[in-house]
């Protein structure tokens, strides 16, 4: 592991108007890791996803990455960096063709790369090859899990940011969609950070873990070493694991 | 020679129905081409934005005066041969769409961009403040008469000829009738391609759908926004060409009751829907030209406005209305 993390957010606070829902929040990931962050529901997660990338921006506390701070960037900028996020919520264009949605995701790459990346999101996610002219409106809450992160791969991410992509998806796409996040790991050193209800596999799948209670980060370890812990089993696997 | 701008007008005792009719739909499509022009201006920023750019029809009118003040500065009259006026028009077209493409730029950037995010209605109330701006501002530096122009591009063609005891009726396209209908479809066929096909286009579609997605992707929203403000500025400045040419008399006011019949257009198409604006432009141009040749020509307007309320109440989605928002 080298010395500077590729990702190190410090003491972040993020404000929805009066409410505070990021109460210093202080994470690191590093290059060619895959880190998970668990919590309940509200805790906060999605609010961090998006305040790396500008939008809300943190009031306070300060986001580096790669070296450089980009607390303040305006989202397009820091999405130009090499960051590409799968949002929770899928956020598919609905009226435009599965292929336009993956040139969106394109935007911020040289228009070389494309056919070779579009040929690279198809061999991971075949079916999205079927469906290339199909509005992304039309397709089920798996496939367009799937345009989702493909989506973001287009962007030729160095880190990706993935929101609780097992929600509200059948077991089996659950499986092809976390085989696919660890190849992409393991196979083209991609730097993944995964926001995660459901916490068995996350805590599997990840290197690394973070939990997040109301706003604050309570624990952190290995994946072993949180799936182990009892207050771990308590609050968020049992029952939850499939 | 026959007054190619007023076609037909006179002769509606003479004509058999059929050529009246046919007269009257070839005055339609030229109005209904300036209004759909206008229309996706109104359109594009609605779908973007959220809101109803009211200053719109106002860069519609500076786009008529600078091609006023342009066509004056070249000295183009009717004596200019055809082929040197139409390529002058062009010049013409593209100054104009120029310069109310920095006007566009500008309202925006000045009066809307620092309000976004604020309170619903505060865009609405700036926006009729920088038509109102807009309006003063070229009544104080161009003055409150009525400018003429003289015809440019004259001549015409006879569709369909009929001689009965009546006496004769042509069915008249005037070469200037032609140049407005060619240079606005041509446009409309380019802007749509650009907006269907291009990197540019598609970010506009990204930004419309989904904001901060759009952002998410890398796309400069503020930019996106910025350039759709421009197009629809430029498309104005068309229309305003267009209207100068075919009335040829424009004053500091035109572009209000032109904006809000282009609004109407937008709203009935669908406000959102680019083919809605065209066709919506296209339905209220033959509205009133039709309404005025078989009605009366005083409550033209009225029938325009009419149709708005007929179509908020009964269609509140337009012809063209995008369906809601399919989330699963």
């Amino acid at each position: 592991m080298s010395a500077a993390p590729l990702l190190a957010v410090s003491e972040v606070e993020t404000f929805y108007g009066k409410i505070q829902a990021l109460r210093g929040v202080s994470l690191e990931v590093f290059d060619g890791e895959i880190v998970t962050l668990i919590g309940a529901n509200g805790a906060g997660k999605s609010t961090l996803m998006m305040t790396i990338c500008g939008t809300p921006q943190a009031r306070n506390g300060q986001i580096v990455y790669n070296g450089a701070d980009i607390t303040r960037l305006p989202t397009h900028q820091i999405m130009q960096l090499g960051i590409a996020q799968s949002p929770e919520g899928r956020r598919i264009f609905g009226r435009m063709t599965v292929m336009e949605n993956l040139r969106i995701g394109a935007s911020v790459t040289d228009p070389a790369y494309f056919d070779e990346d579009l040929e690279r999101v198809f061999a991971l996610f075949p079916l999205l090859k079927e469906r290339q002219n199909q509005r992304g409106g039309t397709l089920s809450g798996g496939e367009q899990q799937m345009l989702a992160i493909a989506r973001a791969l287009m962007a030729r991410p160095r880190l990706l940011l993935l929101d609780e992509p097992s929600l509200g998806l059948a077991p089996l796409v659950i499986r092809q969609i976390f085989s696919a996040i660890q190849e992409l790991n393991e196979q083209q050193g991609l730097t993944v950070f995964l926001v995660e209800q459901n916490a068995h596999h996350a805590l599997r799948l990840a290197h690394r873990g973070y939990v997040m209670v109301n706003g604050k980060i309570t624990m952190s370890g290995t994946g072993i070493e949180l799936l182990a812990r009892p207050e771990i089993r308590a609050a968020y696997l049992e029952g939850g694991a499939h | 020679m026959a007054p190619f701008a007023m076609n037909g007008a006179k002769s509606k005792m003479q004509g058999g129905l059929m050529e009246y009719f046919v007269q009257q739909l070839v005055n339609g499509v030229t109005l209904g081409s300036i209004y759909g022009l206008i229309a996706i201006g109104y359109t594009l920023v609605y779908g973007i934005v959220g809101m109803i750019n009211f200053a719109h029809g106002d860069i519609f009118m500076v786009g008529a005066f600078v091609a006023l003040i342009v066509i004056t500065a070249l000295g183009l009259t009717a004596s200019t041969g055809l082929g040197l006026s139409i390529l002058a028009l062009i010049l013409v077209l593209v100054i104009s769409m120029v310069v109310a493409s920095v006007y566009g730029w500008t309202v925006e950037r000045v009066a809307y961009r620092p309000l976004r995010g604020s309170f619903r209605l505060a865009p609405l109330i700036t926006a009729i403040g920088m038509s109102i701006v807009l309006q003063n501002f070229v009544q104080i530096s161009q003055g409150a008469r009525v400018k003429p122009l003289q015809p440019i591009i004259s001549g015409g063609h006879t569709l369909m000829r009929r001689v009965d005891a009546q006496g004769e009726f042509a069915v008249q396209i005037s070469n200037m009738q032609i140049f407005i209908i060619v240079i606005t479809f041509s446009l409309m066929v380019a802007f749509t391609l650009l907006i269907a096909k291009t990197p540019l286009g598609r970010a506009q579609r990204a930004c419309e759908q989904d904001t901060k997605m759009a952002a998410l992707s890398g796309i400069n929203v503020d930019h996106t926004i910025s350039l759709t403000f421009v197009l629809g500025a430029a498309l104005a400045a068309v229309a305003g060409l267009m209207f100068l040419l075919y009335y040829g008399v424009i004053d500091f006011f035109i572009g209000f009751v032109a904006g809000v019949k282009a609004f109407t257009a937008a709203v009935l198409g669908g406000i959102g829907s680019l083919p809605g604006a065209m066709l919506g432009g296209m339905v209220i141009g033959l509205i009133e030209t039709f309404w005025s040749a078989y009605f009366s020509i005083e409550y033209k307007d009225v029938a325009a406005f009419a149709m708005l309320a007929l179509v908020l109440i009964f269609l509140p989605q337009g012809l063209l209305g995008k369906p809601e928002v399919e989330k699963v």
